[in-house]
């Protein structure tokens, strides 16, 4: 049982290892491996149709991870790291683009749909309302005294 | 009362059909739509010192794109696209058209038996081994073209190979206004 037991955790310890060593990359503060993480999952490769570059294994990604630790490590700021690769490879690089003409639709489509729909219900309730007091105003006198007269009629027909 | 309104699905339907076939079409004629349009358009060739791909030792820089309307394309031994459009380029510069090669991520000695194989298009061919100036270019695939024209700003990129259809339709005409541009 003991040696099951070891040889498993020894399985474990080894597929560790294994995982950790296809890409190791060494920081001197725990601020920048931070950053180099979030650029990871942030920056979309642009090889790829929707993979981080921490995500993909594309050569291309490899090579914008590489990057990315060589100038996080200079010490620059996210935002120039960012910055430097919407330079290069455009707005389709960052998974958080900026609000532009051509980007437009993507924040005001939402909200006008929903405008666009609340406002119909409205329109339509209104006109519901409308037809429903038109229809009760055309009740009046005349056709009151008519339907008394037939149900008068009806009754005078049941005793026949 | 509004049966109308009941067709209105349909339509919308219909429309949306109509909007994918369109552009399903499109994509069969070559409108590919992963391909990214340039950032770099409209703006200068990157600084860069790079080496010769023949000639260790022999290095160019940016300078080599001003003067007259070039091709710049991005190429690599490891890249079956480019095998293919190869030999169109050979009959480019046959013609006369100037391109300059940036052999992109290669080896070497490939990239060099490669060209003494199959013919050498290029006016200039430069080794950019570990990609850094294929970084600046926005490089995401090769085979890449550039069009930069007389005072070395870049005017358009081609991404995926040169062919006799994107070559006259598209490349072709703009090339012959750089030309005229420069004159």
């Amino acid at each position: 049982m003991k040696r099951v037991l070891l040889a498993l955790f020894a399985t474990l310890a080894f597929s560790l290892t294994a995982s950790a060593t296809i890409e190791v990359y060494e920081f001197e503060t725990l601020d920048q491996e931070q950053q180099f993480k979030d650029l990871s999952n942030t920056l979309r490769c642009p090889k790829c149709q929707n993979n981080t570059i921490g995500d993909s294994n594309a050569e291309l990604a490899q090579d914008l991870r590489q990057k990315v630790y060589e100038m996080t490590k200079e010490g620059q700021s996210e935002q120039e790291i960012i910055d430097y690769m919407i330079a290069r490879y455009g707005n389709f690089v960052t998974y958080n683009p900026p609000l532009t003409l051509a980007t437009a639709i993507l924040w005001v489509g939402p909200f006008s749909v929903i405008i666009i729909g609340f406002g119909l219900i409205a329109l339509r309730s209104r006109k519901n309302k409308s037809k429903v007091a038109e229809s009760k105003q055309e009740w009046d006198e005349e056709k009151e005294s008519r339907l008394k007269a037939l149900l008068e009629e009806d009754k005078d027909g049941d005793k026949q | 009362m509004n049966k109308k309104i009941l067709f209105i699905p349909l339509i919308a339907f219909m429309i949306l059909a109509m909007v994918f076939a369109t552009q399903l079409v499109r994509n069969q004629g070559g409108d590919d739509p992963t391909k990214l349009e340039s950032v770099l358009i409209g703006k200068t060739v990157p600084e860069f010192g790079l080496e010769d791909l023949a000639e260790p030792g022999k290095l160019y820089d940016q300078a080599i794109f001003k003067g007259e309307p070039l091709l710049l394309n991005v190429w690599a031994t490891w890249c079956p696209t480019c095998y293919a459009e190869h030999s169109y380029l050979n009959k480019l510069a046959a013609d006369g058209v100037k391109i300059i090669g940036l052999n992109y991520k290669d080896d070497r000695n490939k990239a060099v038996q490669w060209l003494n194989e199959l013919g050498n298009p290029y006016l200039i061919s430069l080794l950019d081994s570990d990609g850094m100036l294929g970084l600046d270019l926005g490089v995401y695939g090769a085979p890449e073209t550039f069009l930069i024209d007389a005072s070395g700003i870049v005017r358009y990129r081609h991404v995926g190979d040169v062919n006799d259809r994107n070559w006259n339709e598209t490349l072709k005409p703009m090339y012959q206004a750089l030309l005229e541009e420069a004159k």
